[in-house]
């Protein structure tokens, strides 16, 4: 019977990781992309977790980071989305592409 | 003894009235503005009398021999120890006899102004000018220093060309004037690297003491022959770069295309400047350095003979053929400044020797004279015809009684018919000519028939040939010869022209200060005087009434008629060089290189700045995604760094 | 004698003007500054000659010395010798004139007489400061204001000139500023101290890497070829004020640079650049008055006649004998107030005329006989006229030069003679067109002459080239003291 090890949940963090990655550069919808951010903090918060229970049984640290995250990451998604609309309400779209003024 | 602040009044005088119609003559003095020139310039010319007076025959006399006497020297500016420019009066014969010519002919011209220009709407700044020039032409006489010289010369020629703009809306009299100048200009360069030249070697600017340096073996001496460039030595450069400034201001070829122009200007002022005073600034020079030029360095007295009587033969073919008056006349100045040249040029210095010295001063001074006599003269029937040309005259003797006769004695004394004054200073140059160098006698001679001819041609066609019909309406009433104040120095300078040779001249100036007395010789009197009286001959045949002769020996000579009418081209050959050579070769191509290389390459920096610049910030895109993809790119490089530390 | 009072009159009138209320307030208040700079400075020179006459025999009179930046041990410090004097005079002259000739200037007259004012403090701080940092303090001052005069009241293509002669400048600050860093570290001790510096000896190795940073960067202000160009767009863009402040105050700038900083703490360097710096001028001598031939606009003949004249600055410099140095400084004195002159005349002239090009005018001279001659008087200054300044220093530059007894510095010499030949040339070829001939252009007829204050700025310049062309000799005594310091460290550099 296969036990599900470290490696397994390491395995899943990254390719969350990179799933967020590659669509925060690919997608252009705002919103996508920020639940692809979303998608690379939780799989931090994976591993944060994978780690305390296979390293450091004994200590809470990676929980309390994990709780952390997800605070951050509400944050950030209520700013985020504070930005999102501030935009559609300049550029009539939440297309990344339109709104690139800030260059040059 | 005259003191020397009086004697510097002589100059001073002119400066005031230069200053004062200058700054406030045009507004306030119009009408006292020639009163005011004239009665400094008379109070001039009484002390300059009575300075050369006492110089001659009261104190210039130390053992039989006259002294320089130097007064009122002061530092303009000081180089090293030795080499200062100062300011001063220099006293001796040739600087009495030219301050005397100076005042006396300014005067004479000054007085005849007061009826030529009257009602000229510039009458004031005309006398401001004409007391500027007598200022400068003093100061130049009076210098005791090579730089003192120069600076006088160039202030003459500034006043120069002032006057002869002085009809500064006729384009033609603007480009006489800048002709003048530039060309004296570049004359004057050859003086001052001279001068630079002579001062380095000589270490010093005061002519006593060059002098003394440059005669006597002197280490500075045995330097300046010693030291070689360009297989001359350092004084022979330097000499004869000085004579190039004397022969663009004497007007000798090949630098003599400024001074027939220059008739452009108001006729007094060519009787002042252009004949009897200026022009002969050069011959001046020449005398002031004589002793260096015979004693140390024969070769350029050489030079100074031949470019003296190549320019005295060439102008007075030229004027055979000229048909402006004022330009004969012009070219016959530079003919016999020539004579000056080389009289300079084949003398000695010294005792006998001297004896092309003292009659090169002797002409200076005779010529002055009866050049300005002509030149007023001519002055005065241009008033009467309105015209240069001599076509427009002929048969003036029943109208100008007092302008023909005048005319006519100065005529006979360029054409050296005794007992002229002419004749004798030109005696005396034929002589020293004869015993010196034969082939220059022998030109010198048939240049004297020429003479002869060219200003009787002259003469009979202005007072003889036909009859003389005015242009403009006789109707008017013709104002009659002349007023007094025209013809006045017209007869003062009639007497002198007659009699100014029979001064025994060799007893005042002399190359070494010592009396030389006038040796006359019968035999060498008579070919001069023939070959005159024939020219006169001949131009009455060909002149005295209307005929067809003149055209038919200019068929004749065709060639030689129409290179001489074209002056030899040799204003063709000056405007192709500065116009072809220095505007299209030299500064067209720099004003092209200014603008497209070295601008160009500022341009060009400037230019690829911004290019870079275009090429960088292309990757300030804007683009949110591209700047993420940089980012994880860059994290990722750094860690595949970290990773391979790591090992 | 306070010298910081040079400094702080022009910055205390430019906040004046600031809280001005009008035009006519402005300019007042600027008049009577600069009139209070030329009675300041003709007080200096009291001072200063009665200083000498006392026996005085310090280098600099007048010290005053404070620290202002203690970690960098940067100083202020001023002093003045003669060169400095001669220096200030002619700025205050030119600031006077300036401001006279700009009377009627409407647009903005408030900037445009603080940026006047705030460039004229800049250079007095210039020609005091013995610190060097203190110097390049003030050389940036004089810089920023200029961009500004023409780039807001210039004329033409000014944004492009404007520009051009910032961007050189601030080349040419850079450039003196690694100099002064070179000098700096590499004396012993780290000091910007001119004084304390000239005494030391800096390693020749030193002066040959930095002698050219300082030497060029300076050279860059006083128009030195090839980085001349700005000279020719920017003066031809600006207003005629700041043409006249920009050649006779700030190219005197880098003339006085290149003399007090480069060759006096760098003696060997200059020996070592000698050749080149003698060649660049003669160059620029030549170069810029045949091109100065073929220009038709007034003012760009006029400036690059200036590139010309200025080489004889840096020709007097680099033949480094005592004759030909104090022949540079009076050449400058001399080229700052007939360059003013020049451009004054030609501004009364566009003013009128409303051209520049030299074809579309004639016969001026009869239309407005105070401006024709206040132009022939400039233009006769220029062609080295006797009587007039420019031939004093010019001629004491020739004979400086020729005591240079190497000969291909005296063909060096001969060439930069001939220029005198070329300059006849082109002056009398715009006099004559502009001045005499015939009248060109119908509506030239009924301008007016010369208004007062136009006639007060144009006296004030002819006087101050009069006199000086008349006796020079008082502007040589003047210079010599300052000069023969210098002389002194060049020949303890051994030649």
């Amino acid at each position: 019977m296969a036990e599900i090890t470290l490696t397994h949940l390491l395995f899943l963090s990254t390719a969350l990781f990179f799933i967020g990655a590659f669509g925060f550069l690919t997608r252009r919808n705002m919103i996508t992309m920020l639940m692809s951010v979303e998608l690379m903090l939780n799989s931090v918060n994976i591993n944060f977790i994978a780690f305390n229970k296979y390293l450091f049984a004994d200590r809470l640290d990676g929980v309390f980071f994990t709780l952390f995250l997800i605070a951050i990451a509400a944050a950030e998604a209520a700013v985020a989305i504070a930005i999102i609309i501030n935009i559609y309400r300049n550029y009539q779209s939440i297309d990344i592409d339109d709104a690139d003024s800030m260059k040059f | 003894m005259i003191s020397g602040s009086t004697i510097a009044l002589i100059p001073l005088l002119p400066l005031a009235s230069f200053l004062l119609l200058g700054l406030f003559g045009r507004k306030y003095l119009s009408s006292a503005a020639g009163w005011i020139g004239t009665l400094s310039l008379l109070a001039s010319s009484l002390i300059s009398l009575a300075t050369a007076y006492n110089y001659f025959f009261v104190s210039g006399k130390v053992n039989g021999a006259y002294q320089q006497i130097t007064l009122l020297k002061h530092t303009w500016l000081a180089f090293t120890p030795g080499v200062s420019i100062d300011m001063g009066l220099l006293l001796d014969p040739v600087s009495m006899m030219m301050i005397v010519i100076v005042t006396f002919v300014s005067l004479m011209v000054h007085i005849y102004s007061l009826g030529y220009m009257k009602g000229e709407e510039r009458f004031a700044t005309y006398y401001a000018f004409l007391s500027l020039f007598t200022f400068s032409m003093l100061g130049l006489v009076l210098s005791i220093n090579i730089f003192q010289i120069y600076i006088f010369w160039e202030l003459v020629g500034v006043s120069s060309f002032l006057l002869i703009g002085y009809y500064f809306d006729r384009p033609s009299a603007v480009a006489a004037s800048k002709k003048a100048f530039i060309v004296t200009r570049f004359a004057d360069l050859g003086f001052l690297i001279g001068i630079l030249i002579l001062a380095f070697g000589a270490h010093t600017l005061d002519f006593k003491i060059l002098i003394e340096r440059l005669t006597t073996s002197s280490p500075e001496l045995r330097g300046m022959i010693g030291s070689s460039f360009l297989g001359l030595s350092a004084l022979t450069w330097g000499l004869l770069l000085v004579f190039a400034g004397g022969a663009g201001k004497s007007a000798m070829f090949p630098l003599h295309i400024w001074l027939p122009d220059a008739m452009e200007g108001p006729t007094p002022v060519s009787a002042l400047i252009h004949a009897a005073t200026m022009v002969v600034a050069g011959v001046y020079l020449v005398a002031r350095l004589f002793p260096i030029f015979a004693i140390s360095c024969p070769g350029a007295l050489h030079v100074v003979a031949y470019v003296g009587v190549f320019s005295s033969l060439f102008a007075a073919v030229i004027a055979c053929t000229q048909t402006d008056i004022k330009r004969v006349l012009a070219y016959s100045t530079m003919s016999q400044i020539g004579y000056m040249m080389f009289a300079l040029g084949v003398s000695g210095y010294g005792g006998e020797h001297g004896l092309g010295f003292s009659a090169s001063m002797f002409h200076l001074f005779t010529h002055a004279m009866f050049k300005a006599l002509l030149f007023l003269g001519a002055g005065a029937v241009i008033h009467y015809t309105h015209s240069n040309e001599m076509q427009d005259m002929g048969g003036l003797r029943k109208y100008m009684p007092v302008t023909h006769l005048t005319f006519l004695v100065a005529c006979l004394a360029i054409a050296g018919v005794p007992p002229f004054s002419g004749f004798f200073s030109k005696e005396e140059i034929l002589s020293a000519a004869y015993q010196n160098n034969f082939p220059i006698y022998v030109i010198a001679l048939f240049t004297a028939g020429l003479t002869a001819f060219y200003m009787f041609r002259l003469y009979f066609n202005i007072f003889w040939n036909k009859e003389f019909h005015s242009h403009h309406d006789s109707s008017d009433g013709h104002h009659g010869e002349a007023p007094w104040t025209m013809k006045l120095p017209l007869l003062i300078l009639g007497v002198l022209a007659f009699g100014a040779g029979f001064v025994p001249f060799g007893n005042f100036v002399s190359s070494d200060g010592a009396a030389l007395p006038a040796e006359f010789h019968l035999a060498l009197a008579i070919p001069p005087v023939l070959l005159g009286l024939f020219g006169i001959a001949l131009a009455y045949t060909m002149y005295k009434t209307e005929n067809d002769l003149p055209n038919k020996t200019a068929a004749l000579f065709h060639r030689l008629y129409q290179g001489a009418y074209h002056k030899f081209y040799i204003d063709e050959v000056y405007l192709f060089i500065t116009q072809k050579i220095i505007f299209n070769l030299i500064g067209r191509p720099s004003a092209w290189v200014d603008k497209n290389i070295v601008d160009g390459a500022v341009n060009l920096s400037a230019n690829l700045t911004e290019d870079t610049s275009g090429l960088i910030r292309g990757w300030q895109s804007g683009k949110m995604q591209q700047y993420a993809l940089w980012f994880f790119a860059g994290v990722m490089g750094i860690v595949a760094v970290f990773i391979c530390m790591w090992h | 004698m306070n010298l910081s009072q040079l400094v702080i009159l022009p910055l205390f009138a430019a906040v004046l003007i600031l809280i001005c209320r009008n035009a006519n307030q402005v300019k007042r208040v600027a008049l009577a500054a600069a009139v209070g700079q030329l009675i300041l400075t003709i007080c200096l020179l009291f001072a200063y000659c009665n200083e000498r006459h006392a026996g005085n025999t310090d280098q600099m009179l007048f010290q005053y010395n404070t620290m202002w930046f203690a970690p960098l041990n940067i100083h202020y410090h001023v002093g003045v010798d003669g060169i400095s004097v001669a220096m200030i005079l002619l700025t205050a002259s030119v600031v006077l004139a300036g401001i006279l000739i700009s009377w009627k200037i409407e647009k903005l007259s408030k900037e445009f007489f603080f940026l006047l004012m705030l460039l004229s403090s800049g250079a007095y701080g210039f020609f005091i400061s013995l610190d060097l940092f203190a110097m390049f303090f003030f050389l940036e001052i004089a810089v920023i204001p200029k961009y500004l005069l023409i780039g807001i009241w210039g004329s033409g293509k000014k944004e492009y000139s404007a520009t051009k002669l910032a961007l050189m400048l601030m080349g040419g600050s850079a450039l003196v500023f690694v100099g002064l860093l070179g000098v700096y570290f590499y004396n012993g001790t780290p000091t910007f101290d001119l004084l304390e510096l000239s005494k030391t000896h800096i390693p020749v190795g030193v002066q040959s890497f930095f002698f050219p940073f300082l030497f060029l960067g300076f050279g860059i202000f006083g128009a030195l070829f090839p980085f001349h160009t700005w000279v020719p767009d920017g003066h031809s863009s600006a207003p005629t004020a700041a043409s006249m402040f920009l050649a006779g105050i700030s190219m005197k700038l880098g003339g006085y640079g290149c003399l007090r900083v480069a060759t006096y703490l760098m003696p060997e360097g200059a020996h070592e650049y000698q050749g080149i710096i003698i060649l660049l001028a003669s160059i620029a001598i030549l170069y810029g008055s045949f091109a100065t031939m073929m220009q038709t606009d007034l003012k760009y003949i006029n400036a690059y006649s200036s590139v010309s004249h200025c080489g004889f600055v840096l020709l007097g410099i680099g033949m480094l004998t005592q004759t030909a140095i104090i022949g540079a400084v009076m050449q400058m004195v001399s080229h700052g107030l007939m360059t003013a002159l020049f451009f004054a005349a030609i501004g009364m002239l566009y003013e009128r005329t409303h051209t520049r090009a030299v074809e579309q005018m004639g016969g001026i001279l009869k239309l407005t006989p105070f401006i024709g001659t206040v132009f022939f008087i400039a233009g006769l200054c220029s062609l080295g006229l006797p009587g007039f300044s420019g031939f004093a220093a010019e001629m004491t530059v020739f004979m400086g030069s020729w005591q240079n007894a190497d000969m291909w510095y005296r063909l060096a010499t001969i060439a930069a003679c001939a220029s005198i030949v070329v300059t006849a040339v082109y002056i009398l070829r715009a006099l004559g067109k502009v001045m005499m001939g015939p009248i060109q252009d119908e509506l030239h007829i009924g301008i007016t002459d010369a208004g007062w204050n136009e006639k007060l700025a144009a006296v004030l310049l002819i006087a101050g080239i009069v006199i000086i062309g008349v006796a020079p000799l008082f502007l040589q005594h003047l210079l010599t003291p300052g000069v023969e310091a210098i002389m002194q460290n060049v020949m303890r550099s051994g030649i």
